[in-house]
């Protein structure tokens, strides 16, 4: 009686929890959560914004009209925008991806004297504040004589710059604060996927007589190639989203634009001047843009294949 | 089938990363700076929340509700003042307004953005019932900044009269009397002599609408007509970016000022190591002057602008801040009467001179004893600011505000003054009829 009793207590949520823990179901359990926040957070916005994208939006009069807002896309604002943020890409892609592997070479070989320091010292820009650091990058590098990087070069004898008002040193300034923070947090990722190649191929690679530089590009590259694309694929999202390298320098009006990236553009249209239908038609095609590249880039690293072929 | 299953998927996951990974400075600051409070203690008060980008405008409301609270024991507030960076509180106020809800009942608007909070139906209440009855102690160019059809929506926090600054030290040192420079002609004449005698320069131009706007609307011109039509590009106004280019570059007596603008804290050091002889600048400049350059302290004074051939204008309402009632305030007419008690009687305008230093847009209290009693401000610069300002009373012009008006300032600051006087890359023509072109493009 006693034990029928038990057994019967315990039959509904132990049928429950056997569903909850089948094969089929337990994995949608698990990123539940997230489904929620994603749909809620993110992607009813993101349709959202692409219905704004066709509005006019006003306090109390909201119109639809077509697709004027993305016919105003087409202008030189937004060309000169573009053109920044590619160029920027470019350089942030190339410093970002493969100065790391080298820094995390480096760090993991055992002739590296007080690696934890650098692993540190590399690690904590990322931590700071960027309106912090580019307070600080600003002062660096200010237009007057006096101004610390001017006094480098000047030790070379180069004439002062205006960094912040020259097309080539404001995209250098952004460039270099963007590297300098993000270096740190890609040689983790580089140092966390070296400590996985094996050893034993180094010993083979010593015994057939490679150098140092046939180990590093015929063992250790081809073990990071997954790590490599990862990092390539979040810096060129991260460049196209860029914003705040900008903003502390100009914030939202730089000289000529020079410093005016695309969801800069998209921050002072839509949010600034209160037109958020043209600001969200900017966004649906920053989006595209990304979209677009980053399945060209993928297909190229052939991330999508399977197994190892 | 998989392949556009695939796609969709993949352009989520686009979205994911895109969305998040990380935005620092974009997330952080969500909180006030500043938070002040009076009257929490009294029993039944009404609430009020206001929200600034400025803490002087919070301290100087702070007060004015204290002293409300002491007034009008019957009808007390209880006050809340937040303070936001500039950029963030605008931003916050437009997605409040837009969406209608979350908007305080009282928030400072300044005067570039204002034309961004006309549009649509809007969503901010109108003060005419306050202001009328009161128009004629008013510079009323000043109330004209903030209105729209015939409404007024915001109280001015002060007339903002363009004047400029001579650094007598310098002055003397170059052997130059500022009371003999009456027209533009003779600034230009003074300057030279003092960029031969000193090896400073007479001036420097900001890059943004302050090295502008003052002599286009001086010579009578503006960027806008009556209309409400773009006339960036007029003559008037390519005269007017002409003379301010003769300065720099045919004169030699001005330069563009270090940092771009003029509260820039390289400026700020640059005034203050006496590094210009002048300062074009409005009169809510004082208060930078008193807070940022210690050293210039019995150095400065200050007159109106020099003579615009064929022209009255003595004088341009310039910058500023208009404080608004929003739609979404618990208790409207609360909110307008307090901030009518605040900055549209005569005792809130005294107050914007004792305790901010800026000339109160009621000309009738220009000659009160308490605006005429010594203060901190006199003492920096000369005790006949006001007879000054009285002086030129009928001949200080206000500007035409548009919907469009922030695109063109957007213009200036980006653009036109970097490639006309930084760059020397435009003539003024050039760039002004660039940037009308381009706004144009915006209107249709």
């Amino acid at each position: 009686m006693g034990q029928e009793m038990k057994s019967n207590i315990y039959k509904g949520p132990n049928r429950l929890l056997t569903f909850l823990n089948s094969k089929k179901v337990a994995p949608y359990v698990f990123i539940f959560p997230f489904i929620i926040s994603f749909t809620l957070l993110t992607f009813y916005p993101t349709i959202q914004a692409f219905v704004m994208s066709f509005q006019r939006i006003l306090p109390g009069q909201t119109e639809f009209v077509g697709l004027s807002n993305y016919r105003r896309i087409l202008n030189p604002t937004f060309y000169q925008a573009f053109q920044n943020t590619t160029t920027y890409v470019i350089l942030t892609c190339v410093i970002l991806v493969t100065v790391p592997i080298f820094l995390a070479a480096m760090l993991n070989s055992k002739f590296a004297k007080f690696s934890t320091f650098y692993r540190a010292s590399l690690f904590i820009p990322s931590l700071a504040s960027i309106i912090v650091a580019g307070t600080v990058f600003r002062l660096l590098f200010g237009e007057t004589g006096s101004s610390f990087a001017n006094q480098v070069i000047g030790w070379f004898g180069v004439e002062p710059i205006q960094w912040q008002y020259t097309s080539w040193s404001a995209m250098f300034l952004m460039v270099i604060l963007s590297s300098w923070r993000w270096m740190g947090v890609n040689v983790m990722y580089y140092l966390a996927a070296l400590q996985n190649v094996p050893l034993e191929l180094y010993e083979s690679a010593d015994i057939d007589g490679a150098n140092v530089f046939q180990k590093f590009f015929y063992v250790t590259v081809p073990h990071l190639k997954p790590i490599i694309t990862f990092v390539t694929t979040i810096s060129i999202i991260n460049g196209f989203r860029m914003f705040e390298e900008s903003y502390v320098f100009w914030e939202t009006n730089s000289p000529g634009n020079i410093g005016l990236s695309m969801i800069g553009y998209m921050y002072t249209q839509g949010v600034q001047r209160n037109d958020m239908g043209f600001g969200a038609a900017l966004g649906v095609i920053i989006i595209l843009i990304i979209f677009v590249i980053s399945i060209i880039q993928l297909n190229l690293t052939g991330a999508f294949k399977r197994g190892d072929e | 089938m998989k392949k556009i299953y695939f796609s969709f998927v993949f352009l989520l996951l686009t979205i994911v990363l895109i969305a998040c990974g990380g935005n620092g400075a974009t997330e952080s600051g969500e909180e006030a700076e500043e938070v002040v409070t009076v009257g929490d203690n009294i029993e039944g008060a009404s609430e009020l929340t206001f929200w600034t980008f400025a803490g002087t405008h919070a301290d100087f409301f702070e007060d004015a509700a204290i002293r409300w609270n002491e007034e009008f024991p019957d009808n007390p507030i209880q006050f809340t003042a937040e303070t936001y960076p500039f950029d963030q509180m605008h931003n916050n106020l437009t997605l409040a307004l837009q969406s209608g809800q979350g908007a305080p009942d009282m928030v400072d608007i300044e005067i570039a953005r204002f034309p961004n909070f006309l549009q649509g139906e809007i969503q901010l209440e109108p003060l005419n019932d306050l202001i009328e009855p009161e128009i004629d102690n008013f510079i009323t160019e000043r109330l004209d900044m903030y209105s729209h059809e015939g409404q007024y929506y915001g109280a001015p926090t002060h007339l903002g009269a363009t004047v400029v600054y001579y650094n007598t030290a310098i002055m003397e040192e170059a052997g130059v009397d500022i009371d003999e420079i009456i027209t533009w002609d003779d600034y230009v004449e003074a300057g030279i002599q003092v960029t031969e005698n000193t090896g400073v320069p007479m001036t420097t131009i900001a890059e943004n609408w302050y090295g502008i706007w003052p002599f286009v609307r001086q010579s009578g011109s503006d960027f806008f007509d009556d209309n409400g039509d773009l006339t960036l590009d007029s003559a008037e106004n390519i005269e007017a970016l002409q003379f301010v280019t003769d300065l720099v570059i045919e004169h030699e007596i001005a330069d563009v000022t270090p940092g771009g603008h003029y509260h820039s804290e390289e400026f700020f050091g640059f005034m203050n190591d006496g590094g210009q002889a002048s300062l074009i600048a409005p009169t809510f400049y004082m208060n930078e002057f008193m807070v940022n350059m210690e050293d210039l302290d019995g150095n400065i004074e200050m007159r109106p602008l020099p003579e615009w051939p064929g022209s009255d204008t003595r004088s341009v309402a310039m910058g500023g801040t208009g404080t608004t009632v929003t739609n979404q305030a618990e208790d409207v007419e609360l909110a307008k009467d307090f901030l009518a008690y605040a900055k549209l009687t005569e005792e809130g305008n005294i107050a914007l001179w004792t305790q901010l230093g800026f000339d109160p847009p009621r000309w009738d209290v220009w000659d009160s004893e308490e605006v005429r009693e010594d203060n901190d401000f006199y003492r920096y610069f000369h005790d006949d600011i006001f007879d000054i300002l009285l002086d030129i009373r009928d001949d200080v012009v206000g500007v035409h505000m548009s919907p469009y008006t922030p695109d063109v300032l957007e213009e200036i600051d980006s653009n036109i003054m970097f490639n006309v006087l930084r760059q020397q890359s435009q003539t003024p023509e050039e760039a002004l009829q660039q940037a009308a072109e381009s706004i144009r493009a915006i209107m249709d």
